[in-house]
């Protein structure tokens, strides 16, 4: 997704395909379409990255933790991921899509797509976000903007279960999901990037959700392992993984899908999704020697586990980078994140003793405050140029400061908001399972399902 | 009538079972089981978070043989098993009060 005050007209007058005009006006009767025509090339893009991302959570996400953790929560953590996309699915139809890309204010949207009204009015046409001198047009139909952003919207809050793995109730989490999206995710992806938003006027770098998917989620999840507590028997009982093989293949799935990610936040097939495609390969890649190469030499052997850990540190420190950097650049973000999901994933959760069970906050948060600042720092001009903004954004001391200031933003609206929302539920119908419950297992406990 | 009950490493059990036919055994069951004797246990490391697992894999055999039979397959099973480390496992000889083949009804020597 372009995120930088983009006024794309040149771009607007050269879909309007002035040539094509004499055509239309032969054809006889008037078509139900004329002027702007969807760009076929871009679009399919869209539909194929949409298709990438929502991979992501279903299975990627799902597998991913659900063979982090013990076997006999295994259904249930996978129940998370498919849930959640189900719910987030409907959510964002009928309100969240509305919420955060509609014009409303600088804060949130308003509710003219309630229900996603009036998307058949121009349902072939290409989209433009907002409106007036800071409106970005698009050459996708909106159907596909908005279902792109859907599965973002899906895996965002997906991510935060890693943090209450193994104790949250089932029907807490629909709750609190459906609070979530509405009340946090939606107003941060307004900030960030409607170009109404009070972020993006700031002028704040996040190509594909530094601080809307990976900062929101990792905070999301640290406040809900400080307020859930730990898990019973962490620290003396054995919680090794169930099966890293499961892990590995969501892992690879989470590499593969995050192309559509990142790429396809490009919103067209151009060569900016061409370069952010190349950068997130490279950073992902630097991530997962560096996490190797530090487990070996800090604790002796290099664990599977630690490979794919780092694979998706450089992931989650690319996304807000991939469509501001170039290649050099991308291998020290890589770098970079690999060092600090290593120390956020052991180090600092030992230290400060929570539970985040599957490091939501350490890989997540950790890493995509590294991205965010270091996008800062590193952002290449030509890459975000337009004709409205010839030279792009580059990377300078001013442009970081931009980029602590989102960040530190985002922290704090998704810490406190968080907080609340879990109050509530917790008010509502308590947040965590009873004791025997833990002890059992979520997967027979809450769904009656055993693995065998 | 005895039972004899090996614990041995899981990778001399074919070895171990070679053995044991030509003795004139004719059945044996086998489960695999977790244990620990002198043999130390593996320390397994997650994202930081070590476990020591003290618990290893091996395999138990028992084994219903007439009195007469006990010291051979004792000693086929000792003698193949052993490979001079920590860990070889141990054998225990039992009593058997009753023997029952289930197909035809022999009972005790019959049965074994």
């Amino acid at each position: 997704m372009n995120r930088k005050g983009e006024c794309d007209v040149t771009r607007l007058l050269a879909r309007r395909g002035a040539a094509a005009l004499p055509l239309l006006l032969a054809a006889g009767p008037a078509l139900a379409q004329d002027g702007p025509k969807i760009d076929t090339g871009d679009t399919a893009w869209m539909l194929a990255s949409t298709a990438l991302v929502l991979m992501m959570t279903i299975p990627g996400l799902a597998l991913f933790y659900a063979g982090m953790v013990r076997k006999k929560n295994v259904l249930a953590t996978m129940m998370q991921s498919f849930a959640v996309c189900a719910l987030v699915s409907v959510a964002w139809m009928v309100l969240g899509y509305s919420l955060a890309f509609t014009n409303g204010n600088a804060y949130v949207g308003d509710l003219s797509r309630l229900f996603l009204a009036g998307l058949a009015e121009n349902w072939d046409k290409p989209f433009t976000l907002g409106s007036g001198d800071s409106a970005v047009a698009t050459t996708i139909p909106e159907s596909v903007f908005l279902m792109f952003q859907m599965t973002f919207a899906i895996i965002t809050p997906a991510l935060i279960t890693g943090a209450f793995a193994d104790r949250m109730k089932f029907s807490a989490l629909l709750l609190f999901m459906l609070l979530w999206s509405l009340l946090i995710y939606s107003p941060i992806a307004h900030w960030v990037w409607h170009p109404n938003g009070w972020i993006f006027a700031l002028g704040a770098l996040d190509f594909a959700g530094g601080t809307v998917v990976h900062i929101n989620a990792g905070v999301a999840g640290l406040v809900a392992a400080l307020v859930l507590g730990k898990r019973i028997g962490y620290g003396t009982e054995n919680m090794a993984p169930f099966n890293l093989a499961l892990a590995v293949i969501g892992a690879s799935l989470l590499w593969v899908g995050w192309f559509g990610f990142n790429a396809g936040s490009a919103v067209g097939s151009n060569g900016r999704a061409g370069m952010a495609m190349l950068v997130t390969q490279l950073a992902t890649a630097a991530a997962a020697l560096t996490w190797l190469f530090a487990e070996w030499m800090i604790k002796g052997k290099p664990s599977v586990l630690g490979a794919i850990s780092g694979a998706v540190a450089g992931l989650v420190a690319i996304t807000p980078a991939s469509g501001f950097v170039l290649p050099g650049p991308a291998l020290i973000i890589g770098i970079a994140a690999g060092i600090g999901g290593f120390w956020g994933a052991t180090a600092l959760k030992h230290w400060c003793g929570y539970d985040d069970s599957l490091d939501a906050f350490g890989v997540h948060g950790v890493c995509g405050i590294i991205g965010a600042l270091l996008t800062g720092i590193f952002a290449y001009g030509p890459l975000s140029a337009t004709t409205a903004a010839p030279d792009g954004t580059s990377g300078s001391v001013a442009q970081l400061i931009i980029q602590c200031y989102a960040v530190a933003a985002t922290f704090v609206y998704t810490a406190i908001g968080s907080w609340i929302l879990l109050k509530i539920t917790d008010a509502i119908i308590g947040l965590r399972v009873a004791e025997e419950e833990e002890r059992e297992g979520l997967d027979v406990s809450l769904h009656g399902e055993r693995l065998g | 009538m005895k039972l004899v009950m090996a614990i041995i490493k899981p990778f001399k059990l074919d070895e171990v079972r070679e053995a044991l036919t030509p003795l004139g055994v004719q059945g044996l069951t086998v489960t695999e089981v977790k244990g620990f004797g002198r043999q130390k246990g593996q320390t397994e490391i997650y994202r930081g978070a070590e476990y020591h697992v003290s618990f290893l894999p091996k395999v138990k055999i028992e084994v219903a043989v007439p009195a007469e039979l006990v010291d051979a397959v004792v000693e086929a099973i000792a003698s193949t098993a052993r490979t001079g480390k920590i860990g070889d496992g141990k054998i225990f000889v039992l009593d058997v009060e009753r023997a029952l083949r289930i197909r035809t009804g022999e009972t005790d020597a019959a049965a074994l």
